[in-house]
């Protein structure tokens, strides 16, 4: 082979570069979020039970927008009783520390939902 | 056996085409289930209607009805203040009687109805060109009569702003929560790139309230109401007066009726 050295050297370094992500960030795992209830809530139930909002809110979301929007129903019977379909009034109403709640785990996997490009954060900032 | 091989793959060839028919079914939306909120409904007091129609009694107009109309509306729905006109978002505002009415404006107007602004909005059309034209179903005609928009879907294509022959529908083309003052956090703001206009307070109807421009006019200026139901308050209007819809030559039959 020619150039043996040059070669060998230059597969290394490409290996080396490559790999650079996961060895810089071995044992550094991120520690997983825990979205914060706001303490004046805290005990209140929400909508459906915790284990199903977790998984399934942005469904739930989704459905809400098209029956408010297309259908006109405006209420939801959930698993606790009777609630507005609404993000600003009926969620942001309990959950009204966005930062805190939404944004921590949003942030944590790289997502950002467009809901707040229109709808208005909480009662307490309405400078949006 | 030469005829039973050819059952049997008549047979086979059968069967396989039936494996393809559940597939098939499913693409073209058969048997597919949109679920449906569990008990949804709409509000206890809402009101409902047939037909939703409005009547503006130009007659009875002040500059400040107008103004406390225009005003009470952009406040309800976060419509922004945006100084350059080309930006501008209208939901509800002033246009002079030679612009409401093109092709009425003769030579021998009344002076009081050539200089006097009048209220113009979305009419909410029987036949609403803006829906036909959407490619997204972002507008439609809900079955109360009301052309309202689904802002989730808005691909902001503009297709509507040709259509509509009344300039109801104004673009986002800046950001329009740097030009809002307050914000009413009831109702969302827009954001850049979709297309806006009148809903005939949707959102307030849903609640039990009148429009908020009907509702800012204290001397029964704006009349809103049933056009299905004989007795209602519109059709009393509409049986008392002449009235006029804008540009009727277009067979867009608006639903906005104006008494001069």
């Amino acid at each position: 082979m020619y150039d043996k050295g040059k070669v060998i050297t230059g597969i290394v370094l490409f290996v080396i570069v490559f790999t650079f992500p996961f060895w810089i960030n071995v044992g550094k795992a991120n520690i997983a979020p825990e979205p914060k209830i706001n303490p004046e809530v805290a005990g209140k139930v929400c909508v459906e039970d915790k284990a199903f909002m977790k998984a399934n809110h942005m469904q739930l979301l989704d459905e809400w927008r098209d029956s408010v929007v297309r259908d006109g129903n405006r209420t939801y019977m959930g698993g606790t009783g009777r609630y507005e379909m609404s993000l600003t009034n009926s969620c942001m109403g309990c959950h009204n520390n966005k930062a805190q709640f939404c944004d921590s785990c949003h942030n944590y996997v790289s997502l950002t939902p467009n809901c707040w490009n229109c709808h208005i954060e909480s009662k307490e900032n309405t400078n949006g | 056996m030469d005829s039973a091989r050819r059952n049997f793959l008549k047979i086979a060839g059968l069967a396989a085409a039936g494996l393809t028919l559940k597939p098939a079914g499913n693409a073209l939306g058969m048997g597919v289930i949109v679920p449906e909120p569990e008990g949804a409904a709409g509000f206890d007091n809402a009101l409902s209607a047939k037909r939703w129609a409005m009547v503006v009694d130009t007659r009875k107009f002040t500059a400040q009805a107008r103004k406390a109309a225009v005003a009470a509306c952009n406040k309800a729905h976060n419509v922004p203040d945006i100084k350059n006109s080309k930006h501008a978002i209208k939901w509800l505002w002033e246009a002079n009687f030679k612009n409401a009415f093109p092709e009425m404006a003769g030579p021998h107007v009344p002076p009081q109805v050539e200089r006097e602004p009048m209220l113009v909005l979305c009419n909410h059309c029987d036949s609403p060109p803006c829906v036909r034209v959407c490619p997204t179903k972002a507008t439609f005609k809900r079955a109360d009569g009301i052309v309202v928009m689904d802002f989730h879907r808005c691909i902001g294509c503009r297709y509507c702003m040709a259509a509509c022959p009344y300039g109801s529908r104004s673009f986002n083309y800046v950001d329009p929560r740097q030009h809002l003052g307050q914000t009413n956090v009831d109702f969302p703001t827009r954001t850049k790139g979709v297309v806006e206009k009148c809903n005939f307070c949707a959102e307030r109807l849903a609640r039990g309230q009148k429009p908020a421009c009907v509702e800012a006019c204290r001397n029964n200026e704006l009349i809103f109401g049933d056009l299905a139901d004989p007795n209602s308050s519109v059709n009393q209007a509409l049986r008392q007066n002449f009235t006029l819809v804008r540009k009727p030559e277009l067979g867009t039959q608006p639903q906005v009726y104006y008494i001069i």
